[in-house]
């Protein structure tokens, strides 16, 4: 039975849409207690007293404490960071509770513990903080001047300077040699991720000491369960970490918080059940925030509109401390500010500055989307140069000349798998139907139209399938990149899967079942999989970088193998033939040429289990490991087009259709592909027209709930035309590349491509995001005064 | 996010509601639908001790369609005048205006004496009922008073609804004039950026969030009465408001929008 | 105070503060966790149930306020054989739900906007559900999925 490469409805679905799945925040544990969470109010401020005395008082609560309450015998470590990009990276000290310092609103000074949810949330406001205030950085360009220090102690702001520039004076000289030459200033706004489910947390200890069990809303229980261990000091073979149904992570929930360490060293030390569930508006506070940069690009081409150069320098915003994979996430971009693009001089730089805000930590795409976006406005910006279309100017300078190509060394010397751009762009384009959309543009120019016509274009590349462990540990990361797999055949024949990679709304139940299904020729009904728990699945890294198919369900398939070898063996040893002769077809075992002898695979579970009759030193059971660790990286690629409107009297910008074309190698199931980039193209255009999370500046946060940040609503945003292009990975077996981000990558700059597309008559290059209705109208109005006098 | 702990009464009349807020003087609220006061005690914006939930007088939901003048119990939900076909032939403005209104399910739940009593200048109905010359019946300790709508609203969510008064009629002209509603707003869930409200063909105009109240656009009906085009009479959209500033809109920005959007709904509604 | 209401069908009386949210009573008192809490501020919808047949949203009530409603959540929707509703069933054909966290709202809501408008149009449809935010779809399939029940009804 042929199941990849079909639409398979999701075996996820029934449990999420009767109410039966269980979030963190549904489960309970007896005698638990609720964490209310004192958060400073304060950007950068010495804490001079925490009174909890007040709060002890209040019905329900049972203790209170404040930063140096904890600071002995709770933790022995601080919060972890995973990826120091310089062996001389500053990075002070983030404990859970801050003692001395306040660094940013939303940093935690003290815990209430109360015996529910209303008494914790009533407690928390008596509980008495002065502050003493100090000059607040919230801005990374403020940060760069070092007008004001986020951390005084530090004596400077600049956590890092990382660079991938091999021989910056010849990328200096191709520049400066070069016929058509742009530069730009790109701002990545802070971005709060906003996953649906807020994050939450429940912590469980054995009554009589020992073990303890953490339920957490995250993408990564594996990597949790080892940091909680290393942090705390409990020993990890004492810590189990479930994540149970996860509604949605975007990155956000990839990472080791202030909340996780607390309701672990309060449970353990309490010997009672702590839990604790972020509000919306804290949420804006207490999760990491995505993007943040400030970056400069520049361009150089020859007369033709060759490139000969780019040089990127970006500062990123890294927020108050380092999170878990904080400054190395700007750096997930570094390698693709030349997109899908031949060019013979590249240098990249980042600086890395602390600021008085929120941390910042992955996002969906997680440096890709910033790289892309600066690439793809300033090929857009570079056509405008040159004088030719968008479309233009990205096939003369596509990759091996928009050909066909695999293992392809790129400028920033990462080899790319595989890509095929040129047929992947038209394909788009027609799809768009480019010729009519640029005519009722013109007749709408022609007409003086109030409502413009709007049109822009992204190809993008990105690294997925993270990773190779040796090339993450060239980076600096602490950890490796592989996944692992069990598949085990029960003595009835059916098959559990188990799984390191951790799901949280991507479907992995159902693809993996369709992977082992396929390959076995079997029932995907009959497969299970089982995941998320560090019990049922010890080994694993995880669900982050879209790593899970292109990591995680290649291992899954090569135990497949492995446990399909070893059926065949006993079915041979039966039949008395070669284990070389045995073929499997349509799910059964059989000497090739002799159907009499059909065997069905899932009967072979039973004779493995029983062992009465196997190959002489045969272990008895069906079960198969494989930990895959990836020779290279994916490289997913796509091409995007945004048609928008631009109501050039208000300035309201509407997204009235979206096509995209995306390349994501051989695809398992069709439907979770599209689900995925649907959800992605729109996460990016919120970058672009939407979201900001935007501070005063004393560095209070102004938007922190859905009613003033504007996570879009489906009145927003247009259905979608959504196709794809499939050119194998030659990175592993399966030719699958990764999805999860790509819609978020491409759709950004193709958004403000359209924007500004639609308002280039006015002589306006460029908009920064979000392209609110009142900016655009400032604009209009700035370029319209100015072609008045 | 959650209210500070109060008591709770249920008030089966206005009567009851009345005498109730009497009793607890300022530190009692009216919840009718709840849909603007929970939000706010959720975030302890307030902590009344007293809560006089109205909600279950059902002898205030009705819309009694007359010959000049529709009557409207308080306790309407926005959605039962969005799909009232007595309202939307009598006074299509105020049905129209009502399915704006955030989202169905906000509309299921939030009452038009609600809204105005809330006074909340970003408010959708309070305008519509402002420019429709609209008149709110409210009873007090000294019986039932009729306040012009023009009247009704003081400042930054105040009104001259007394502490121990309850809005129980909301009344308005029928009126199948020209009329137009425009919203400006960056989702369709979200408040106004501005709107603007157009009765009988500009004979009444009003503005949402360009002021501390809810505002009729005097000048740009004086134009209109004195014939002036859509274009002309809108360029006045912004006289005489005191337009906020805020993430999505600086003043100057507002202005500007109350003029656009001024002109559009004239010309749609002429 | 002691507050009673009938929930999917069964009777339940049980004490709640009067500040008591009904979407905390639902999950914690009544004990059915499907309806979620996504935001506090009425944006999401992911709380929406059914109350008296009309489609509210739970955190912006309080339990006091429903006491004697009828009351519809998710748990409530599919058959008492497990045979899911039909805009249940149109989602999990139509991909249109991912995480899921919004799912049981997005569920409550679009069945609601069926009643009220059984042949909607795909604008009326992103109109019908512009109080429910959803973060993994990007709406396209959630959008086909109410058109689809719409058709199959």
């Amino acid at each position: 039975m042929a199941v990849m490469g079909t639409r398979m409805l999701r075996k996820e679905d029934p449990k999420l849409l009767t109410g039966e799945a269980k979030y963190v925040d549904d489960i309970h544990a007896a005698g638990e207690l609720w964490m209310g969470m004192v958060r400073s109010t304060h950007a950068n401020a010495r804490i001079d007293s925490v009174d909890v005395s007040a709060a002890l008082e209040q019905p329900g609560v049972v203790a209170a404490y404040t930063g140096a309450d904890l600071a002995e015998g709770y933790w022995i470590a601080p919060l972890p960071c995973a990826w120091p990009v310089t062996p001389d990276m500053l990075n002070p000290p983030h404990f859970p509770v801050a003692v001395e310092n306040a660094r940013y609103v939303g940093d935690i000074v003290a815990v209430v513990l109360a015996d529910s949810r209303y008494g914790a949330n009533d407690a928390i406001e008596h509980v008495v903080v002065m502050y003493e205030d100090l000059p607040a950085v919230t801005t990374v360009e403020v940060a760069a001047s070092g007008d004001a220090l986020a951390h005084p102690d530090l004596g400077t702001n600049k956590a890092y300077s990382w660079a991938l520039d091999p021989d910056p004076d010849a990328v200096q000289a191709a520049l400066d040699d070069s016929v058509h030459r742009v530069s730009a200033r790109f701002v990545q706004q802070r971005l709060i991720p906003s996953a649906m489910e807020p994050r939450g947390v429940l912590a469980i200890p054995s009554p009589h000491g020992g073990d303890i069990t953490l339920y957490s809303s995250t993408q990564v229980p594996h990597i949790l369960k080892v940091m909680v261990a290393a942090t705390t000091g409990i020993p990890e073979h004492s810590i189990r970490v479930i994540a149970p149904s996860v509604g949605g992570g975007f990155g956000a929930k990839l990472n080791v918080n202030a909340d996780e360490i607390l309701a672990v060293a309060l449970a353990n030390k309490l010997k009672r059940p702590i839990r604790w569930t972020e509000s919306r508006s804290e949420a804006a506070m207490s999760t990491t925030q995505g993007r943040g940069q400030v970056q400069y690009i520049e361009i150089g081409a020859d007369a033709d509109g060759k490139l000969t150069a780019i040089k990127a320098h970006i500062q990123a915003d890294l927020g108050a401390y380092m999170q878990l994979i904080t400054p190395g996430t700007p750096l997930l971009g570094s390698f693709l500010y030349t997109g899908v693009y031949a060019c013979p001089a590249f240098g990249f730089v980042c600086d890395g500055y602390f600021t008085n805000l929120t941390p910042t930590d992955a996002y969906r795409g997680a440096g890709r989307p910033e790289a892309s976006y600066a690439i793809e406005r300033g090929m857009d910006l570079l056509a405008a140069e040159v004088g030719v279309n968008p479309e233009e100017i990205r096939r003369r300078n596509y990759a091996v000349g928009g050909e066909a190509f695999e293992n392809w060394e790129s400028p920033s010397g990462l080899v790319f798998d595989s890509g095929n751009y040129r047929p992947n762009l038209d394909k788009a384009l027609e799809l768009a139907d480019i010729a009519e959309l640029r005519a009722e543009q013109t007749r709408r120019r022609e007409a003086g139209d109030s409502v413009q016509l709007g049109i822009g274009m992204c190809t993008y590349v990105e690294i997925c399938g993270l990773a190779p462990s040796r090339a993450l540990g060239d980076l600096g990361y602490a950890a490796g990149g592989w996944e692992h797999a069990t598949v085990r055949m029960l003595p009835t024949g059916m098959i559990e899967v188990v799984s390191g990679s951790t799901p949280h709304g991507q479907g992995h139940e159902t693809s993996w079942a369709m992977i082992v299904a396929d390959k076995m020729g079997i029932d995907p009904a009959h497969v299970t999989v089982l995941h998320s728990d560090t019990a049922l699945s010890p080994l694993g890294l995880d669900t982050y970088g879209s790593r899970s198919l292109a990591v995680g369900g290649v291992a899954i398939a090569m135990a497949t193998d492995k446990l399909i070898e070893k059926a065949k063996a006993i079915v041979a040893h039966q039949l008395e033939a070669s284990p070389d002769d045995i073929v499997l077809d349509e799910g059964n075992l059989m000497v090739a040429g002799s159907p009499d002898t059909a065997t069905p695979i899932q009967s072979v579970g039973f004779a493995a289990f029983s062992a009465h009759d196997l190959p002489e030193g045969m272990e008895p059971n069906l079960q198969e490991q494989v930990s895959f660790d990836p020779p290279n990286f994916a490289f997913p690629f796509g091409t995007h087009v945004a048609v928008v409107e631009v109501d050039t009297n208000t300035g309201g910008v509407d997204l009235i259709d979206y096509i995209a074309v995306d390349d994501c190698g051989n695809q398992v199931n069709p439907l979770i592909v599209e689900g995925q980039v649907h959800g992605g193209i729109v996460q990016g255009v919120a970058q672009a027209l939407w979201e900001c999370a935007e501070y005063d500046d004393h560095g209070t946060p102004l938007n922190p709930s859905l009613m003033d940040y504007l996570v879009p609503s489906p009145t927003e945003v247009p259905s979608m035309t959504v196709d794809s292009t499939v050119t194998p990975s030659t990175t592993n077996p399966l030719g699958v590349k990764g999805v999860g981000e790509a819609g978020t990558i491409g759709s950004a700059a193709a958004a403000i491509n359209a924007v500004v597309d639609a308002l280039s008559p006015y002589g306006i290059s460029d908009i920064e995001m979000p392209a609110s209705p009142q900016r655009l109208w400032r604009l209009i109005n700035a370029a319209q005064e100015g072609a008045s006098t | 996010m959650i209210p500070a702990a109060f008591d709770y009464a249920v008030a089966e009349s206005a009567e009851q509601a009345v005498s109730l807020l009497g009793e607890h003087g300022d530190e009692a609220k009216l919840m009718a639908g709840g849909h603007s006061l929970i939000p706010m005690m959720k975030f302890r914006l307030a902590t009344p001790t007293m809560v006089v939930d109205v909600g279950r007088i059902d002898d205030l939901r009705y819309i009694n369609v007359g010959s000049e003048v529709v009557s409207i119990g308080a306790l309407t939900r926005h959605a039962e005048l969005e799909h009232s076909t007595a309202l939307a032939e009598s006074c299509p403005l105020l049905a129209h205006v009502a399915s704006k209104v955030g989202d169905p399910q906000v509309r299921h739940k939030g009452t038009l004496g609600g809204t105005l009593a809330h006074a909340d200048p970003a408010s959708d109905l309070p305008a519509a009922v402002l420019a429709l010359g609209g008149t709110i019946v409210a009873t007090g300790p000294g019986g039932v008073r009729e306040i012009a709508a023009v009247d009704f609203f003081t400042g930054y969510f105040e009104s001259v609804l007394a502490d121990d008064e309850m809005i129980t009629e909301v009344r308005v002209p029928v009126s199948t004039g020209g009329w137009s509603f425009q919203k400006f707003n960056r989702r369709a869930q979200d408040w106004a950026i501005v709107g603007v409200a157009v009765a009988e063909s500009g004979k009444g105009v009003s503005l949402i969030n360009m002021g501390s109240i809810p505002l009729r656009a005097g000048a740009v009906e004086a134009a209109v009465a004195g014939g002036a085009s859509p274009a002309e009479a809108a360029a006045l959209a912004a006289e005489g408001t005191s337009a906020p500033s805020d993430l999505n809109a600086a003043a100057d920005y507002r202005e500007h929008l109350a003029r656009v959007l001024t002109e559009r709904a004239l010309s749609a509604a002429s | 105070m002691q507050v009673g209401m009938t929930v999917n069908g069964e009777a339940h009386e049980a004490d709640a503060e009067p500040r008591t949210l009904l979407v905390h009573h639902i999950r914690e008192a009544v004990g059915l966790t499907g309806t979620n809490i996504g935001c506090d501020t009425s944006s999401c919808g992911a709380c929406t149930i059914h109350i008296d047949g009309e489609p509210v949203k739970s955190c912006t009530m309080l339990a006091v306020q429903a006491n004697g409603a009828d009351i519809t959540t998710i748990e409530g929707m599919a058959a008492d054989d497990g045979t899911l509703h039909p805009m249940q069933q149109a989602f999990m054909e139509n991909h249109g739900l991912q995480c899921g966290y919004c799912t049981p709202g997005m569920v409550m809501a679009a069945t609601s906007l069926l009643q009220e408008n059984p042949s909607p149009t795909e604008a009326e449809v992103r109109q019908g559900l512009e109080g429910n935010l959803c973060r993994c779809t990007g709406y396209h399939n959630i959008v086909k999925a109410v058109l689809a029940a719409a058709e199959g009804e």
